[in-house]
């Protein structure tokens, strides 16, 4: 549908036909007045630079210190974000879901790409790959073993496939060795991955 | 990195949400339609994982399965047909490499454009 007209000019690289799709996209839609242009720049700006997986790690750290968020969360997760400001685009019905020294949670969308940008921003590239969106549900162990993660044979791996409703955020277990650390603190042991379930919190040594 | 059975790529590469300009703009171009209301969030994931699970389409990046996704969209809610757009890109790639490098690219810079640089 794009490639038609290749034959009359020199061969255009991939990336550079998709740039210009993009902007054949983008400025009818402009004119016919369907996208706000300004709107366009904050929304990109927003997704580039301010919203991410630290929103998910301040949710986390305290649920490990604060009991009664922790029970909010189990609860109704949505509204127990949103208290923290994180709420909005692809948030709209968020689920926490804990890990234990049983069930390890592992979250995937085997459709596309669905994930809960509030908390954890925009899914990074191997989510969306479609190694990980087959292998997650078939091969769940040997997927976390090569993200480095090996569980004993005694905890069991529970995995989520997402869906256009639902989001998840997987609430890793508390480091060891942690006692007494505030929330901020904790933070900073909380990776992306680990909201994942494709990844274990940073040791406590490494702080 | 298309066959299901790839290995995955490392967990610490954390590469940036885009990877180049037109990703964010596709990406944006479609939350904002579905902010207007011309198509709920799950026809979206509905047109983006047929395009995803096509199989002439395997080998493309997942924002060029966006793209096409949102090409089809606004196509099926006639907001602007597939000749139209075809029309509207070749347009730009004219005005691209009418454009001396360097300077910003106008679409009035097509010399086949009305009013542009070759009238």
């Amino acid at each position: 549908m794009h490639d038609h007209h290749e034959d009359e000019h020199e061969q255009r690289a991939p990336g550079e036909d998709m740039a210009l799709r993009v902007k054949a996209l983008e400025s009818l839609l402009v004119e016919k007045g369907y996208v706000d242009p300004a709107a366009l720049d904050a929304l990109i700006e927003t997704y580039e630079t301010r919203v991410g997986p630290r929103n998910g790690a301040k949710v986390v750290a305290k649920a490990w210190t604060e009991p009664d968020f922790l029970d909010w969360l189990r609860r109704d997760a949505t509204a127990a974000i949103a208290s923290l400001g994180f709420a909005g685009r692809q948030g709209e019905h968020m689920v926490a879901i804990e890990n234990t020294a049983e069930t390890h949670n592992l979250v995937v969308c085997t459709l596309c790409s669905c994930y809960p940008w509030p908390v954890l921003g925009l899914p990074p590239v191997w989510y969306k790959s479609p190694p990980y969106r087959s292998r997650a549900v078939r091969d769940p162990r040997g997927v976390l073993a090569e993200f480095g993660v090996e569980l004993p044979a005694s905890v069991a791996i529970r995995v989520w496939d997402s869906t256009a409703e639902i989001r998840y955020l997987v609430i890793p277990m508390r480091p060891a060795g942690t006692e007494g650390w505030p929330a901020e603190r904790l933070e900073r042991l909380v990776t992306r991955d680990s909201m994942i379930g494709a990844g274990l919190p940073l040791r406590p040594e490494a702080f | 990195m298309t066959r299901p059975d790839a290995p995955l790529q490392s967990a610490q590469a954390d590469a940036p949400a885009f990877g180049a300009p037109w990703e964010a703009e596709a990406f944006a171009l479609a939350v904002l339609l579905n902010e207007r209301g011309v198509f709920a969030w799950a026809e979206w994931t509905r047109a983006l994982a047929d395009e995803i699970h096509r199989p002439t389409t395997e080998g493309r990046s997942y924002f060029q399965h966006w793209v096409a996704a949102l090409e089809r969209l606004v196509a099926e809610k006639k907001l602007a047909d597939p000749v139209e757009l075809a029309a509207r890109r070749d347009a730009w790639d004219r005005a691209t490499r009418a454009t001396p490098h360097g300077q910003p690219i106008l679409l009035q810079n097509d010399p086949l454009a009305p009013g542009g640089a070759a009238g």
